[in-house]
């Protein structure tokens, strides 16, 4: 299973996606050991070593991860926005949504982010906006892992019959452009966040699904499996007990992928105005921007840049936890 | 051919999939399915007519096989905000978003193959360092954000370039003069959509870049005294566009979302804003074909990126 080995399978499609398919920068057109037909497996996510679950092995990730800067720098932004969005209150206290000076009022002292058209304070609106951005992306990559962990793991270890219909099932979902099927069902069914999180959930777990999958059939040939077998062990135990722990780290490192995918599809649908108008966010705060940029640019440049922070954050956590959950291939594409 | 063939043959149980989830999307709304098929402001009489054209009150599978019937044969539905057949109106706007996505995609992944060299080249340097944390932010960021800080800067400070719609109103060019004015319209919107692209091709060529000169061809040629220029060029950078290949064309339904944004920032008459202007008004049918037309697109898309992997890849084609 060498490089030039799996670079001679066929490509791969991270399949339809929308804005947020940032996952798709990971595939490079390779596939994992035994994933000869569902695309390819990010390269540094192609098949993790068995470990024991042990406290040992995750102290060894631990020391990994925290030996690369930018790991770090994104796990304390990601700690720093968390913490300001569950402290909104006391950050900036009163309604975000409440008028609190004059409208249109350049950053200053008063107003650190200044004032949008109907006097809010625009640095309210940011501190309280990390909640949203933040809870939607956990909680749908969360979902997706969650879905993605499922599928993959019944689909590589039944094989046969529930593989195909799983695997077709898969390459569906990955085809449908998550953007505009969020849009449309914004459209159709009404805007509201908890309906939005639930389809970014059900729409990001193919790729999960997949690395599962390759993971579980790749584990299912080995030693200590077929021993479990041979002692009459029944397939559920096999599954739960001995496959899935060793199949965790793939899973753990797609789903923390996604969650900067999420927040940026989130913040693209309310810019549309078809998020949620009644929590304060920052797509909703660039929607209102809009029509403002030309006479008052901070409106739009400060829940832009919080959004962009998040993200970053979240991808630099995300590159972090693959390198230290994969040490075999540190350095292939590390960026510190 | 035959992979040709193979790949064409994959791809019809996806279409009928999609087809099927439309079908599912349109009944599953709330209130009646009439109004996501034809529209919110029919009379009386032409809902009567669509009830009958599409079975309404017949089995869901017979409803099912009509949709589909309607749907293979080209047959949309009808806008009441235009005024005209769902397809047609589609149609029209297709153009200024396919110049968009072309000069978005083929700058962004041009550049971002010459910065994935430059950094590899060079790398862990800070050069290198710099590219990597530029397209980290680039692809962190949300596009169309950008779009609004480039009309910040350039509206309101340089203007140096328009930020509005694709031609200069009532400007009456005609010809070259025409074609520049429209270019000098596209830059903006075309650097907005294809950031995305730029980080993420920059960042795929670096890395395949950087494994591919660790390899033994790569070796076997500096052995024999190849220039360096000549090793980088003839053999480790077309094996490192594989991966560059299935971004780009992977990436067909991200691209179209980017122009939907990038459209509405910047006023540009494609096929994004007409989605949005859609959904402000509830044209349900336009708003079911568009998303028809972007997911067959993305499945065609996926497709023809197969077919260019294989080509550039001999391998492929006969696993």
């Amino acid at each position: 299973m060498t490089g030039s080995v799996s670079k001679a399978q066929a490509p791969n499609h991270t399949g339809g996606h929308a804005i947020e398919d940032h996952d798709a920068r990971h595939s490079a057109g390779r596939r994992g050991p035994d994933d000869t037909r569902f695309g390819s497996i990010p390269s540094r996510l192609r098949s993790i070593p068995a470990q024991a679950g042990s406290g040992h092995a995750r102290r060894g990730t631990w020391d990994r991860y925290r030996r690369r800067r930018a790991a770090l720098l994104g796990l304390a932004l990601l700690f720093g926005l968390a913490s300001v969005g569950v402290l909104a209150g006391l950050v900036a206290p009163g309604d975000p949504f409440r008028s609190s000076g004059a409208p249109l009022q350049a950053p200053s002292l008063r107003h650190w982010l200044g004032t949008d058209d109907l006097g809010r304070d625009v640095f309210a609106g940011v501190v309280h906006g990390a909640r949203l951005s933040l809870a939607v992306g956990l909680v749908a990559a969360l979902t997706s892992g969650i879905v993605g962990t499922l599928v993959g793991s019944v689909a590589g270890y039944r094989g046969g019959i529930t593989d195909d219909v799983l695997m077709r099932l898969t390459e569906l979902v990955q085809v449908v452009p998550r953007f505009f099927l969020a849009l449309l069902v914004a459209a159709l069914f009404g805007p509201g966040v908890g309906a939005i999180t639930l389809l970014l959930g059900l729409t990001f777990w193919p790729m999960t699904a997949r690395l599962l999958r390759a993971q579980v059939l790749a584990l299912r040939a080995q030693d200590f499996v077929l021993a479990a077998h041979a002692l009459g062990v029944p397939d559920h135990r096999i599954l739960v007990r001995h496959i899935l722990p060793n199949a965790v780290p793939v899973a753990v490192v797609s789903t923390a992928l996604q969650v900067g995918s999420a927040i940026l599809v989130e913040a693209a649908l309310s810019f549309l105005g078809l998020g949620d108008r009644s929590v304060p966010s920052w797509g909703n705060m660039l929607n209102g921007a809009q029509p403002l940029i030309r006479i008052a640019w901070w409106t739009a440049v400060f829940p832009g840049l919080a959004i962009t922070l998040a993200v970053v954050a979240a991808n630099l956590v995300g590159d972090g936890l693959s390198a230290a959950l994969n040490p075999r291939l540190q350095g292939a594409g590390s960026r510190e | 051919m035959s992979y040709f063939v193979q790949r064409l043959a994959q791809a019809v149980p996806l279409l009928l999939g999609l087809l099927v989830l439309n079908f599912l999307l349109i009944h599953a709304a709330p209130g009646d399915p009439i109004y996501v098929l034809a529209g919110q402001s029919g009379d009386a009489a032409y809902y009567a007519e669509m009830r009958a054209k599409f079975g309404l009150d017949r089995p869901v599978l017979e409803q099912l096989a009509r949709y589909l019937l309607n749907i293979l044969g080209g047959d949309f539905g009808y806008s009441y905000a235009f005024s005209q057949p769902v397809f047609g109106v589609v149609l029209g706007r297709v153009p200024a978003t396919l110049l968009l996505m072309l000069a978005g995609t083929g700058v962004a992944t041009l550049l971002g193959i010459w910065l994935g060299i430059v950094a590899a080249r060079r790398a862990e340097s800070p050069i290198d360092h710099l590219i990597s944390a530029a397209t980290l932010v680039g692809y962190s960021m949300p596009a169309f954000w950008l779009g609004q800080v480039l009309i910040i800067v350039f509206a309101a400070g340089l203007g140096a370039f328009p930020v509005q719609g694709m031609a200069t109103a009532r400007g009456g060019y005609v010809g070259l003069r025409y074609v520049a004015d429209v270019l000098w319209h596209l830059a903006l919107p075309a650097l907005t959509l294809g950031i995305l692209q730029l980080a993420l091709v920059t960042r795929l060529t670096r890395i395949a870049l950087r494994e591919a000169l660790a390899e033994d061809f790569v070796r076997t040629a500096r052995a024999k005294g190849l220039a360096s220029g000549a090793i980088l060029y003839r053999h480790a950078l077309r094996n490192a566009l594989l991966p560059v290949v299935t971004v780009v064309g992977g990436h067909i339904g991200t691209l179209l979302a980017g122009a939907v944004l990038t459209e509405i920032i910047f006023a540009w008459p494609g096929l994004g804003r007409l989605l949005y202007d859609a959904t402000l008004t509830r044209d349900y049918p336009l708003l079911m074909a568009i998303f028809l037309i972007v997911s067959v697109s993305v499945v065609f898309a996926n497709i023809l990126t197969d077919l260019a992997y294989a080509w550039l890849d001999p391998r492929v084609r006969y696993r």
